[in-house]
């Protein structure tokens, strides 16, 4: 029971999954990171907010996931100079949430090894807080033009460095990647990434809370569905509203929807990556017959503001549930057929086996988790360890592999999409009747809620603060990646450069999700 | 090999035709090639730059390359440097930590530098709009020929802008 480790009267939110939330002082702080380590169990997210125009201070979070559920824990510091403990030698991947802290609110973590700026590129002065609720929205700094960072330097014979980004050879999001290298052979990786920053969370104090699903639907693209869906639980858990079964329902179609397009996609890329031209035609065909469906179902092809306050902004009919039945049947034997291509082809699997290996001792010391995760063994799903509607009578099945290498993310997602295939097909079996939203007549003032989401890459939580007056006092919008690239550093060593397209495609973590 | 081809043969050839361009009506791919190659005397080289997107617009940059829209059959393709490349595809608010990069990205181009921004937060800032953290529209960084609009715009529709800032670029020779 690692519960009963947090030595503060905790309070359950009226979210459909069990979350908690208490204050604690610093000595609470370490204890809970010490025993939710000792416990085997992970942080899921750490920040800061400025309670200040609430009449209070400001508090820095954490929330865990231990076996009961999700911990959200709130420490609050007198004033700006009050530093809070460090968590990083109980989890290594708290250090870039620390520094972003840290650049955003100009809070401290007492004695952090790594001190250097994260999301703050010195295109804004080094005084300016943007989540500091004094921070003017109107703020612009022309004059700060960026500065160097400092790479950590790998010394020896031979040794050199490739610099890579932040604009990359291929269309995908930037950031830069630092090899130190000697020929070939990768020995030590460093990333730099912020460069997508756009302010997002300033931007939500901006927003009505009615409205802000909007803005958390593009927090990354490729999981719109799930971050709108976070948002909403969050906003609706500090409403205390229920949304009806057939809301629940389409949620977790489009969810699932959003998970099957984007493995198809990877499938694909990987194959790409490992120059098997065939397999990114092939698939990539079979992502857009589906994005085209999901058009034709939902009026849009990610599906973007489908997920709103209440419930879903559309409905399906009866034709376009079988519809999705026999798409759903359809493309698993594609699927299938494919699969044995990919497993039979021994080029393919001679890229694949061994390449960018997470052993499951590092993944679970590191706090891998997600997709990637799964693939070394990491079982965390929320699907199955707290099944809300409808998952509770999905029985979803997880999908587990622990060799840790890009053959085993490969295979993961080979599972899900099957296995998301088949929840598609059941959900749109069994659609409950009923209204698709409960309005929201009323936002809360001086409430917090809270959203967790098994997304596709892995688990989006969203922690949502209303001031006095019903408006957004802060929006906290946390994704995986935060925890994944860190250890995409681990997994490369010893690997050879060109096997880092491959490696960085097998966990293709967000950007835009971590930069905010 | 034998499963390989065997697939490729029963899925044949899925290619779609091309959007019209503004006025022209639904073109062909050997039209759209011949034209491409008046006006530029060469195969289209594409650089696509993220500079603050969420990632939405590049799934759809992505569909162009699928068998459906054949991007290579019409005689465009995406390449890994500027400096091989007629057209930037330019996504996203442009943010601060993004600028320098666009800048420059822009600078390493060769003529006709054309530049097409794509979806409402290339045009426009989007939901991001301009902060601390974010420019805005492309074209408050560097020139733009042509913007498409859409959150994120269908592949069909950032085709149609490409094919319109080609059909551009010979007004301006």
């Amino acid at each position: 029971m690692l519960l009963s480790c947090f030595d503060t009267r905790l309070e359950s939110l009226p979210a459909p999954l069990p979350i908690r939330h208490g204050l604690v002082d610093a000595e609470g702080w370490r204890n809970a990171a010490e025993a939710v380590r000792a416990g085997g169990a992970r942080l899921v997210s750490l920040w800061a907010t400025d309670r200040r125009p609430l009449g209070e201070a400001y508090v820095v979070n954490a929330a865990y996931a231990i076996p009961e559920g999700l911990v959200w824990i709130g420490l609050p510091l007198a004033d700006e100079d009050e530093a809070y403990p460090d968590l990083t030698a109980h989890f290594p991947t708290a250090g870039r949430m620390q520094r972003a802290v840290r650049d955003l609110l100009g809070l401290h973590a007492a004695g952090a090894r790594d001190q250097r700026p994260w999301l703050r590129h010195g295109t804004w002065p080094p005084d300016f807080f943007p989540l500091r609720h004094d921070a003017e929205p109107s703020s612009r700094f022309p004059e700060f033009g960026g500065e160097s960072y400092a790479f950590v330097p790998v010394d020896g014979e031979g040794v050199h460095e490739i610099p890579v980004g932040p604009v990359h050879a291929g269309i995908i999001e930037p950031g830069h990647f630092r090899f130190s290298t000697v020929g070939e052979k990768v020995l030590r990786l460093e990333e730099r990434l912020g460069y997508v920053h756009k302010g997002i969370e300033k931007r939500f104090e901006s927003l009505a809370p009615a409205e802000a699903h909007r803005l958390a639907g593009r927090v990354s693209g490729d999981s719109t569905v799930a971050y709108a869906w976070a948002y909403c639980m969050a906003l609706e858990s500090a409403a205390d509203l229920q949304i009806p079964q057939r809301a629940a329902a389409l949620r977790a179609m489009m969810l699932e929807r959003e998970r099957v397009a984007n493995h198809l996609g990877d499938l694909g890329a990987l194959g790409n990556d490992a120059a098997f031209a065939f397999g990114l035609a092939q698939f990539s065909r079979l992502k857009e017959d589906w994005l085209r469906a999901s058009s034709a179902a939902f009026g849009h092809r990610f599906m973007m503001d489908r997920v709103v306050p209440g419930g879903v902004a559309c409905d399906v009919d009866t034709a376009a549930l079988t519809a999705m039945i026999d798409h759903c049947k359809a493309l698993g034997a594609e699927v299938e057929g494919l699969r044995k291509v990919y497993d039979g082809h021994a080029g393919l699997q001679d890229r694949f086996l061994t390449t960018g290996r997470v052993t499951p001792e590092l993944a679970t010391r590191l706090g891998l988790c997600g997709l990637a995760g799964r693939a070394s063994g990491q079982p965390a799903d929320l699907r199955c360890d707290h099944p809300t509607p409808p998952y509770d009578a999905l029985a979803v099945q997880r999908a587990v592999r622990r060799n840790g290498d890009v053959a085993a993310r490969v295979n993961v997602r080979f599972d899900e999409l099957a296995e998301s295939l088949r929840l598609i097909a059941t959900l749109c079996a069994r659609l409950p009747e009923g209204a698709i939203a409960t309005p929201l007549t009323r936002v809360p003032a001086a409430a917090r809620g809270a959203g967790w989401v098994e997304a596709w890459r892995g688990q989006i939580f969203v922690g949502l603060e209303l001031d006095a007056d019903g408006a957004i006092r802060r929006c906290h919008c946390h994704d995986p990646s935060w925890h994944n690239w860190p250890l995409l550093e681990y997994a490369v060593i010893g690997n050879i450069v060109p096997d880092f397209p491959l490696i960085n495609k097998s966990f293709n973590l967000s950007y835009s999700g971590q930069d905010l | 090999m034998f499963s390989i081809l065997q697939r490729i043969a029963k899925v044949g050839n899925v290619t779609e035709p091309a959007p019209d361009a503004g006025d022209e009506p639904q073109q062909q791919a050997q039209t759209i090639q011949r034209e491409i190659l008046d006006i530029l005397g060469q195969a289209l080289a594409i650089r696509a730059v993220d500079a603050g997107s969420c990632n939405g617009c590049e799934l759809e940059i992505h569909a162009l390359n699928n068998p459906y829209y054949n991007l290579e059959g019409l005689g465009m393709k995406f390449v890994a440097s500027p400096r091989h490349a007629d057209m930037l595809l330019v996504t996203g608010p442009v943010t601060r930590n993004m600028e320098i990069a666009l800048v420059r990205t822009f600078e390493a181009v060769p003529a006709p530098k054309l530049v097409v921004a794509v979806g409402d937060c290339a045009a426009c800032g989007g939901i991001f709009g301009e902060s601390y953290a974010s420019r805005g529209a492309v074209s408050n960084v560097i020139p733009v020929d042509v913007v498409v609009p859409g959150c994120p715009p269908p592949p069909l529709e950032i085709l149609r802008g490409i094919l319109s800032a080609v059909q551009r670029a010979r007004g301006l020779r």
